[in-house]
């Protein structure tokens, strides 16, 4: 199928250098070797080319030929993506499963997307219309979960002569044909989009809506704005990818692109284990049916570690296109990094810190940058959200990765490990966390939630930051010798810290829950702040409101309390009026 | 691969440059990246290399014996055609090997099922099966609070001179397919055991051996042993030998292999001396850019998959330099592994054993393997109850050596009583004390009775009304 353009004259692992044509573009994907190994053209001086090769290069040798393709790297995308898993540069494992076993072996080469599958097409246009990129054609039910919006590719334009009548289709199969400047064109529901290259869009979008992923810490405190981006650095061990996982659970995405980016095997393996067993609260589906796994582990090659990222963002493109709001998580980031490093290494480039290359903040810009809330080509309201894990060596919060992270994203949930070894989870830090989306979404949440959302969000915060101040008085001399109103304050912390901040992703109840019922546990808490101040003002002391049973009864509420019956909060409600004044009578 | 190995055996005579273990090798035919290479010095003694690096009639080759004795132009050098691989078969267990698979014990080499290249291939994670059944060890920190499962890699991260050959050799003693608390657990009879030394002192592979031998386990463990005084490059090897019999045994052959590496510590050594002698660009502490694949293309040879009844999991040791958990060698393997369990000096010094940090110690996978029908219905609320408990006993030591244990309030003074009687009780236990998964359920919920109910928030009411015991022992 290709043409040859060289023969191999070093290898170095994943980086080859061959020699012989000077007509080869920049970034064109290669075949090299009898193998027909995967790679692409990462350099070029006179008539050697540098290659970078996404498959195991054991074994290969001098005189071996490339070919061309002639083509950039580039994803399939059609109807089908939904509840695959690929590999960092979009080859099907299941398929691979079938073909080489529980291994993976090197040189298949397998279409994304399968082919015989037969689609519903429902058509949108009729014979005569006007079409231009990023119009709807019609529609296809990809799961139930989702409707697949098939779209005319972004650089054709022209008149609709043929438009297939409603039937199931293959994706090989035409559905459409335009009459374009340059001769008619056939469209089917398959097309390609080069990864390196963001997809065109008609304007972005200033207003912003948060995207509630049912994480309290997250939403109530630290909110992240459909389109925007945030970054999760920690340690090992902090829960990353825990964290990862719910809200890839639970976020109110329509599309969710996961990236398992020089991770886990056995994490990767929970997801697919796991997700098709989970029910959306929104659409009652299965959590599968609208997710798209990408998973190049950490023995994977390095190479299309590299490549993953950028697969998986250009799916999540594809599906804002159409109209939909999409949340891509990328765990971790750090190994997408380290994997540029490994390969700029290799070339003997000149490093800059810790052996990164001066181009990792580019690179790191140019991903983040690919987020964003937009007008669609079609005049649609889509978004991409992106979330990166990042995972700093030694949790050193000050190495290249998450220095130059934190310039490109606007959320940033600093992970902490004393409270991951106290299993105090999620542990993100709320001194060291900040959300710059939190005047966006203001409007939101006090439209559709409760107008003193920020007023609670703002007294629950001092409250925080006014122990952490007072933690350091009590490092010294105990906490005794404070006054009680100061005493109320750590009180009322460990109220917010035990029973709003931690929460469980494995509890039935706890692992999810509605911003209604954020706002409701904020606002007792609260309540509760407010009412015990007051009674300590007229004498009560702290000892009394300390023993008070419905403090063990609001530490609790958040595993006892479901979603869809926040009557109990009533009840919790009544119970420390009741327990307030009791004591106030007591005491005056 | 196996089209390489028609190409024949391409030999030149003499080499061109020989820099620490590197041999620089001109004037080639076509070999392969990563083909192993004999070379020949001028007695005929014969050495095993590995190409590092190829162009066009040139070849940069690791040489795993050290290049001592040889010379420039008396070198002969045979390039095998295909990558290194060893022997694998069932009759190697019992038998010992060198770190590149060659027999040590005095006996012949093992009749070969089949050969297999030791760099393996990667699993495919939709291949895999997600690993649930846990492995009683009979120690309270690992059972009770970082549960190991079958197919899981959980690291020991040591220090020198702590006592984590001990602990892993009673880990291999003890280890027996886990069972619901109350129910017996049976000892597994498909189970094996891979074990690799690299660069460890004679006395450390010995303990292994008398320990193995003792507890009647030797016919069915292999070992490599790649010693102190063994050529350092060997050990970018033994691993890698190691793991393609592990993966043998257990996808082949329906085995539950456990495979202990130590120490990792000096294997990335080996791999930095490597990497410097090529010149190439050091990240962190000299190590190479690529230490995390590499070392993850050791750590992921683990797990179950689908079309077998075998299970790896896998135990590596590492010293920590100084004792840091941040060095690059620990804290990669942090990032790949499952979890850790971390081995502390303070309490080594008090005379705990197992001195496991329970705090900076964690089980990734424990969740799925506990719980009702696995372990018991209250295990995952009392390890978080304990873990939340103990972490507070920190902050009130620090504040009890500032202002004095009696200024403390009740409830701290409570806390202080538990933290000791934890490590004292829980965490303490003797070298031949296997304890049941009951019996490390029961001594928790004992030592948290020791605080105020109040104060346990992690476990449920009903937990706290059937578990709790008031002062006289008593639910």
């Amino acid at each position: 199928m290709s043409e040859q353009i060289g023969r191999v004259t070093w290898i170095n692992g994943p980086v080859v250098r061959a020699q012989g044509s000077r007509h080869v573009n920049m970034l064109d994907l290669v075949e090299v070797g009898e193998d027909q190994l995967v790679g692409e053209v990462i350099g070029m001086t006179g008539d050697v080319i540098t290659i970078q090769v996404y498959e195991e290069t054991s074994g290969m040798r001098p005189g071996a030929p490339v070919y061309t393709t002639g083509l950039p790297l580039s994803v399939e995308l059609g109807p089908g993506l939904l509840r695959s898993i690929f590999d960092g540069v979009q080859r099907p494992l299941p398929v691979i499963e079938m073909r080489s076993g529980s291994f993976i072996s090197r040189g298949m080469h397998l279409d994304p997307l399968y082919r015989k599958d037969r689609w519903n097409f429902t058509p949108k246009l009729k014979v005569g219309d006007s079409v231009s990129g990023g119009m709807i054609l019609g529609t296809v039910p990809e799961t139930e979960a989702l409707e697949h919006r098939v779209m005319v590719p972004p650089n054709v334009r022209g008149a609709l002569t043929w438009i297939a009548p409603a039937m199931q289709y293959t994706i090989d199969e035409p559905i459409a044909r335009v009459r374009t400047e340059s001769g008619e064109q056939e469209l089917t529901m398959l097309q390609h989009w080069p990864v390196r290259k963001a997809r065109p869009y008609k304007s972005r979008q200033g207003k912003a809506e948060p995207l509630i992923t049912g994480q309290r810490v997250l939403d109530t405190f630290f909110p992240l704005a459909k389109g925007g981006t945030a970054a999760i650095p920690g340690a090992f061990g902090s829960g990353k990818t825990v964290t990862q996982h719910s809200i890839a659970k639970w976020a109110d995405a329509q599309v969710i692109v996961y990236i398992g980016c020089g991770e886990r095997g056995n994490e990767m393996t929970e997801v697919l284990q796991e997700f098709p067993h989970l029910i959306d609260p929104r659409s009652g589906r299965p959590l599968m049916e609208r997710t798209v796994l990408i998973a190049n582990t950490s023995n994977m090659p390095v190479a299309a570690r590299e490549a993953s990222i950028y697969t998986g963002i250009t799916i999540a493109e594809y599906y804002r296109d159409m109209g939909y709001h999409v949340a891509l998580m990328a765990d971790s980031t750090s190994r997408w990094a380290e994997a540029l490093r490994e390969i700029s290494g290799r070339l003997e480039e000149l490093p800059a810190e810790e052996g990164y290359p001066a181009y990792l903040a580019d690179r790191l810009a140019e991903f983040y940058e690919r987020a964003g809330a937009v007008e669609t080509l079609s005049g649609q309201t889509g978004s991409v959200s992106v979330i990166g894990a990042v995972s700093p060596p030694g949790g050193d919060f000050s190495e290249p990765v998450t220095q130059h992270t934190k310039r490109f994203i606007r959320c940033f949930w600093a992970l902490d490990k004393s409270l991951a070894s106290a299993r105090h989870f999620p542990s993100i830090n709320w001194l060291d966390s900040y959300s710059e989306y939190m005047e966006d979404v203001a409007d939101w949440w006090r439209a559709e939630v409760g107008q003193d959302w920020y007023a609670l969000r703002a007294q629950a915060m001092e409250i925080l930051s006014e122990e952490s101040r007072l933690s350091q008085i009590v490092k010294l001399v105990g906490s005794d010798t404070l006054p009680d109103e100061q005493r109320l304050v750590l009180e009322t912390a460990r109220l917010l810290r035990e029973g709003f901040l931690q929460q469980s992703s494995f509890d039935a109840v706890d692992s999810f829950s509605t911003v209604q019922k954020q706002i409701r546990m904020l606002g007792l808490i609260l309540l509760f702040h407010r009412q015990a101040q007051r009674i300590i003002k007229l004498g009560a002391p702290i000892n009394v409101i300390h023993d008070l049973p419905v403090i063990n009864t609001m530490i609790r509420m958040k595993t006892v309390v479901t979603n869809d019956d926040l009557t109990k909060f009533d009840d919790i409600e009544k119970n420390i009026n009741e327990q307030i004044k009791k004591l106030e009578t007591e005491y005056l | 691969m196996s089209d390489a190995l028609d190409l024949g055996v391409n030999e030149v005579v003499g080499v061109s440059r020989i820099e620490g273990p590197l041999v620089f090798v001109e004037g080639t035919g076509s070999i392969g990246y990563d083909e192993v290479v004999e070379i020949i010095d001028a007695r005929g003694q014969m050495r095993l290399g590995r190409v590092l690096e190829v162009g066009e009639g040139i070849a940069v080759v690791e040489v795993f014996a050290g290049t001592t004795g040889l010379s420039i132009d008396g070198t002969r050098v045979h390039f095998l055609g295909k990558p290194f691989h060893i022997p694998v078969a069932e009759e190697m267990l019992g038998r010992i090997f060198n770190g590149l698979g060659k027999p040590l014990d005095g006996g012949p080499a093992p009749l070969a099922d089949r050969y297999a290249d030791i760099n393996g291939q990667p699993i495919n994670p939709t291949a895999r099966v997600y690993p649930v059944d846990y492995i009683q060890t009979g120690i309270s920190t690992i059972d009770g609070l970082n549960t190991l499962l079958r197919g899981q890699k959980l690291p020991l991260f040591s220090g020198a001179g702590l006592p984590h050959d001990r602990l892993a050799a009673q880990i291999v003693r003890q280890a027996a397919l886990g069972a619901p608390a109350g129910q017996s657990s049976a000892k597994s009879e498909q189970f094996a055991i891979v074990f690799a030394a690299m660069g460890v002192k004679h006395d450390v592979a010995s303990y292994f051996r008398d320990s193995f031998t003792e507890s009647g386990a030797l016919t069915r463990v292999t070992m490599f042993l790649n010693l102190a005084d063994d050529p350092p490059v060997e050990r970018l090897v033994t691993p890698r030998a190691a793991l393609t019999l592990a993966e043998y045994l257990a996808f082949e052959r329906n085995m539950h292999v456990l495979v202990i590496l130590t120490d990792m510590t000096n294997y990335c050594e080996a791999l930095r001396q490597i990497s410097n002698i090529r010149g190439e660009v050091p990240s962190r502490k000299g190590y190479p850019g690529y230490l995390y694949s590499d070392l993850a293309s050791l750590y992921e040879r683990t797990g179950r998959i689908k079309t077998s009844e075998g299970s790896i999991t896998q135990l590596p040791i590492l010293t920590m330099p100084n004792d840091d958990i941040t060095h690059p060698v620990p804290d990669l393997t942090g990032y790949i592994t499952e979890g850790q369990i971390t081995l502390n000096r303070d309490l080594d010094h008090q005379g705990t054993y197992p001195p496991v940090a329970v705090l900076p110690s964690l089980s990734r996978l424990m969740k799925d393997g506990i719980g009702e029908g696995r372990t018991r219905a209250d295990h995952s609320h009392w390890s978080s109850q304990l873990f939340a408990a103990y972490a507070h006993v920190q902050d009130v030591r620090a504040l009890a050596s500032v202002i004095g244990e009696e200024e403390l309030s009740k409830a701290d003074q409570q806390y202080l009583k538990f933290g000791r009687a934890f490590e004292q009780e829980f965490v303490n236990q003797g070298l031949t004390e296997n304890r049941t998964i009951e019996t490390t359920l029961d001594i928790g919920w004992r030592l948290l009775s020791m605080l105020p109910k109040e104060e346990l928030t992690r476990v449920s009411p009903g937990e706290i009304e059937q578990y709790y015991m008031d002062s006289h022992g008593a639910h």
